[in-house]
């Protein structure tokens, strides 16, 4: 049997707070109370993944969740994905617009340039965009080649803007992976947020080589296809848990601290027949409720930014 | 290898054309059993295992057998009892094994359509010739066994290739004409009827058969409860048929028998039968007949519509 050397217990990092200089260990009690405008409690953040997984998936270094899993050409994988995109997203806009939502898509390049049609219909909302990548099966990753990962934040950053005529300011990557340089390359253009550290509930300051972005809370725990087709929750339970979710951060609101309920839903998960009446529930709810401000990442990176 | 299959263009689902089913339906409703033969002793495929134990692999072998020995009377009758015919896809080398159950669906007038030869032979690996010369195949038995002439095709366990559905069409037109080989369940990306792109050039449409409501996927890898299975039916048609007000939609239940059939699950699926067909403006009919009426009525129209948008957005 192998055996370890020595260095196996050597602790070079151990030291007090986080065993890396991206942030300060700060823990949620300690920070500055922010407030939201016209005494809202609770900042209500919709973010809707738009996205475009090619049938022909390499699957470097791994296979994205979502993805194809058959065989090529998996008909099965593309086509209920694509599904989303075609349908699912209507009955999306259709409840976001019954029930006061403003929400913040979030969105592959290579769909908006596959798509002109969707794009023009979220840029006469005038809803916010930020980029999501290129593509689904085009992943940033540690140990991938710097240069490589450059153009690709490049290309997908050029070309939404191009595509979409808007600044961009936000990123998520593809199933929320990075390299070790990925923030850095955001950085040097001009991204000010990403949402890819799922380590909070309110935003922080995070460093990189080239300036500081904001990390923004999106947790992967409430994302309807993490409790749907991971966790393999029902429908109505991930309602069930978003209601309690929204409840509890109320409650912790009402202390004076404002909070953040951000959702990362997919038409092609909630936009089914039989599961879009309970995003119409979530919706309702929260759309209606006195102390939800309902409004784009970008308002909420910039309230909180403004009370730093 | 390609990003997009090339069958369909992308068609927002709104500002459609209005599909109006027959009497004024709002939902065009069928139930697609899948009657299966998988084999206890396939050949090996390089890109698929057919079981995971090596044969004999009693666990998915027997439980299959059990819905054509116990579960297919069970679901037929059911359907019978709400006055649905039911579209089977067919492992046409059923009716080799077991031509009683292959009667028993003649005799209710249930359409036969191509599921391939064995659940337990994929298309992975296959030459454009052996692809070809299985879906023959399975025409050729499914006109000799029952007198149809094949109109529908799910590739056998989901597995295809680049060629499937130009094979399938083409083939049906070389046996039988036009009206043979005319529509396919193998994509999921809408709730209405698509136009598909052919080499051939042939009138040929997608229909929705919706895998979120196939029991196979809802109790084998959603792992839901029978009574939240019969929920999400519910709730699924519920919704078809509201937007069905504003052109029509396709509701399809795909079912196994060795999955709905079961004593433990059934009740639920009745009471979603009879809670379906129990509404006024449900059309109860075949994939075959949903296809036929939309390739007369409304293909030309939808396609019209598609590339208009396309060429006003510049759509992929």
């Amino acid at each position: 049997m192998a055996t370890l050397n020595d260095d196996y217990l050597q602790y070079p990092e151990r030291s007090y707070g986080m065993d890396h200089d991206r942030y300060e260990w700060s823990m949620l009690q300690d920070r500055k109370a922010v407030q939201w405008p016209d005494g809202k409690k609770v900042a209500l953040w919709i973010n809707v993944g738009l996205q475009f997984f090619p049938l022909n998936q390499k699957g470097i270094p791994f296979k994205v969740p979502g993805g194809m899993t058959k065989p090529y050409p998996d008909l099965r994988h593309y086509s209920l994905r694509d599904y989303g995109n075609r349908v699912g997203i209507y009955r999306f806009l259709k409840a976001f617009d019954a029930y006061n939502i403003t929400p913040t898509f979030a969105m592959n390049t290579r769909l908006a340039e596959r798509i002109p049609y969707l794009v023009n219909t979220i840029k006469e909302r005038g809803d916010e965009i930020m980029c999501h990548g290129y593509d689904m099966d085009k992943l940033h990753y540690g140990g991938q080649n710097l240069s490589e990962e450059k153009e690709l934040v490049k290309k997908s950053l050029d070309g939404l803007r191009n595509l979409t005529g808007q600044d961009i300011k936000g990123w998520i990557s593809p199933a929320k992976n990075e390299s070790e340089n990925t923030p850095d390359i955001l950085a040097a253009n001009e991204i000010e947020y990403f949402c890819d550290w799922v380590n909070d509930d309110m935003p922080y300051d995070f460093k990189t080589k080239n300036g500081t972005l904001t990390a923004m809370p999106l947790p992967t725990e409430l994302d309807d296809n993490f409790i749907i087709n991971n966790n393999l929750h029902s429908s109505e339970d991930w309602a069930d848990q978003v209601e309690d979710a929204f409840e509890f951060l109320l409650k912790e609101s009402n202390t004076g601290v404002g909070r953040i309920l951000a959702l990362n839903i997919h038409p092609w998960v909630l936009g089914q027949p039989h599961r879009i009446q309970y995003l119409e529930r979530v919706l309702e709810k929260l759309g209606g409720h006195p102390d939800v401000w309902s409004t784009s990442a970008k308002n909420i990176l910039n309230a909180w930014k403004s009370q730093k | 290898m390609k990003e997009d299959p090339g069958y369909y263009d992308y068609w927002p689902y709104e500002n459609r054309p209005k599909i109006k089913w027959p009497n004024g339906a709002k939902v065009a409703f069928w139930v697609a059993p899948n009657i299966e033969f998988y084999e206890l002793n396939p050949p090996d495929n390089p890109f698929r295992k057919p079981w995971p134990q090596p044969s004999p692999a009693l666990p998915g072998y027997t439980s299959r057998d059990w819905g054509n020995r116990v579960g297919h009377v069970r679901q037929m009758e059911l359907l019978e009892k709400y006055g649905i015919r039911g579209s089977i896809s067919l492992s046409t080398a059923l009716c080799d094994h077991h031509p009683e159950i292959i009667e028993m669906c003649k005799e209710r007038d249930w359409e036969f359509f191509s599921h391939g030869i064995y659940n337990t032979r994929y298309t992975y690996g296959m030459t454009e010739a052996q692809e070809r010369e299985m879906i023959k195949d399975s025409f050729e038995t499914i006109y000799k066994h029952t007198g149809q002439k094949c109109a529908g095709y799910l590739a056998p366990a989901l597995s295809h290739s680049e060629n499937t559905l130009d094979l399938f069409a083409e083939v049906g037109t070389e046996l039988f004409g036009n009206e043979a080989g005319i529509y396919s369940c193998d994509l999921f990306h809408d709730d209405q009827p698509t136009p598909i792109h052919l080499r051939s050039g042939k009138k040929f449409a997608s229909i929705p058969y919706s895998l979120e409501m196939n029991d196979t996927i809802a109790y084998l890898v959603q792992k839901i409860t029978p009574r939240r299975y019969g929920k999400e039916l519910k709730d699924n048609f519920d919704r078809l048929y509201a937007e069905g007000a504003e052109s029509g939609t396709i509701m399809c239940i795909p079912t196994h028998n060795y999955q709905v059939s079961n004593a433990h699950r059934i009740k639920a699926y009745e009471e979603a039968l009879e809670y379906i067909t129990g509404h006024s403006d449900v059309w109860v009919t075949t994939g075959k007949e949903i296809a036929q009426y939309f390739l007369d009525n409304y293909y030309d129209v939808a396609l019209a519509d598609i590339e208009t948008k396309n060429k006003k957005y510049g759509n992929a």
